[in-house]
C-alpha cells in the first residue's frame, strides 16, 4: 500500500495491518526532519511531490523488492506540505517470513525511493529557504 | 508541460502549454523550455523529464497529448 499524505501518519496502525499468522518479522524506516543541515538551523521544511508520478514509482519499487526479497507486503507512507523539526518524513514498513528478506526489502525501497520517486524538500534555515541538493539527503 | 520544485519556481508556473513541432524529441523540448526561460539555472545539478509519469531517454519523442514533467533531481525520503 502507497500513500502520500500531509498529515502525520500512525506507526501502530500501519503495524497492524501488516500482521498475519504467516509473518515472522517486521522492519521499519522511518526518516524525520533533522534540526541541523550543513551546519545550519533548521526551522522547517517543505515537501512537494508529482504525485501521479510518485504514486506509479513507489508501486515500481514495491513490487520489485517484494518479488526481488520475498517479502510479505510492504507499506510505503510519505508526508507531503509543511513539517516541523521532529516529525515524520517517511515510513516504509515491511513484513516477511523472516528478518533477513525484511530488513533487505526495506534498505532496497528507502535507497530506490531517494533515487527515483519525484519529491522534493525545501529547508528553511537559518541562512534562508534552499531546495535539498542531490547527495545530501542520506 | 508540469514543474516542480525549484523549476516551478524559476519558471513561475506550475505548467504551461506550447505547440510543438512534430517530432521534436525530449532533450530538444528541454532547450526549448530552457530558452523560454532564461533564469534556469543547469548549475543546480541539471534538469530532468518525465513522460506521462516515467523517466525517458532524451531521444524519445514528444507524442500528442503526453504529459511532460521538468523537475530537479529529486530529494525526498
Amino acid at each position: 500500500m502507497i500513500r502520500m499524505i500531509r498529515d502525520d501518519f500512525s506507526l501502530d496502525e500501519e503495524l497492524k495491518l501488516l500482521k498475519k499468522p504467516s509473518v515472522g518479522g517486521i522492519v521499519t524506516f522511518i526518516g524525520t526532519v533533522r534540526a541541523e543541515s550543513e551546519g545550519e538551523r533548521v526551522d522547517r521544511m517543505e515537501i512537494e511531490l508529482y504525485p501521479e508520478m510518485a504514486e506509479k514509482q513507489l508501486e515500481a519499487i514495491r513490487e520489485e523488492a517484494i518479488k526481488r526479497f520475498c517479502a510479505e507486503d510492504i507499506r510505503i507512507v510519505h508526508r507531503y506540505g509543511d513539517l516541523r523539526v521532529g516529525d515524520n518524513i517517511v515510513l516504509v514498513a515491511v513484513s516477511a517470513n523472516h528478518r533477513a528478506e525484511a530488513f533487505d526489502a526495506c534498505r532496497y525501497v528507502i535507497d530506490e525511493l531517494k533515487k527515483r520517486v519525484p519529491i522534493w524538500k525545501k529547508e528553511y534555515t537559518s541562512s534562508g529557504a534552499h531546495w535539498v541538493e542531490v547527495g545530501r539527503t542520506e | 508541460m508540469r514543474y516542480f520544485a525549484s523549476i516551478r519556481e524559476w519558471t513561475g508556473l506550475k505548467e504551461e502549454e506550447l505547440d510543438l513541432p512534430d517530432g521534436i524529441t525530449a532533450e530538444t523540448l528541454k532547450d526549448t523550455v530552457q530558452a523560454r526561460h532564461r533564469k534556469l539555472d543547469l548549475q543546480e545539478g541539471g534538469i530532468l523529464v518525465a513522460i506521462n509519469g516515467g523517466f525517458v531517454e532524451p531521444t524519445r519523442v514528444i507524442k500528442q497529448g503526453d504529459e511532460v514533467a521538468f523537475f530537479p533531481p529529486v530529494s525526498g525520503g
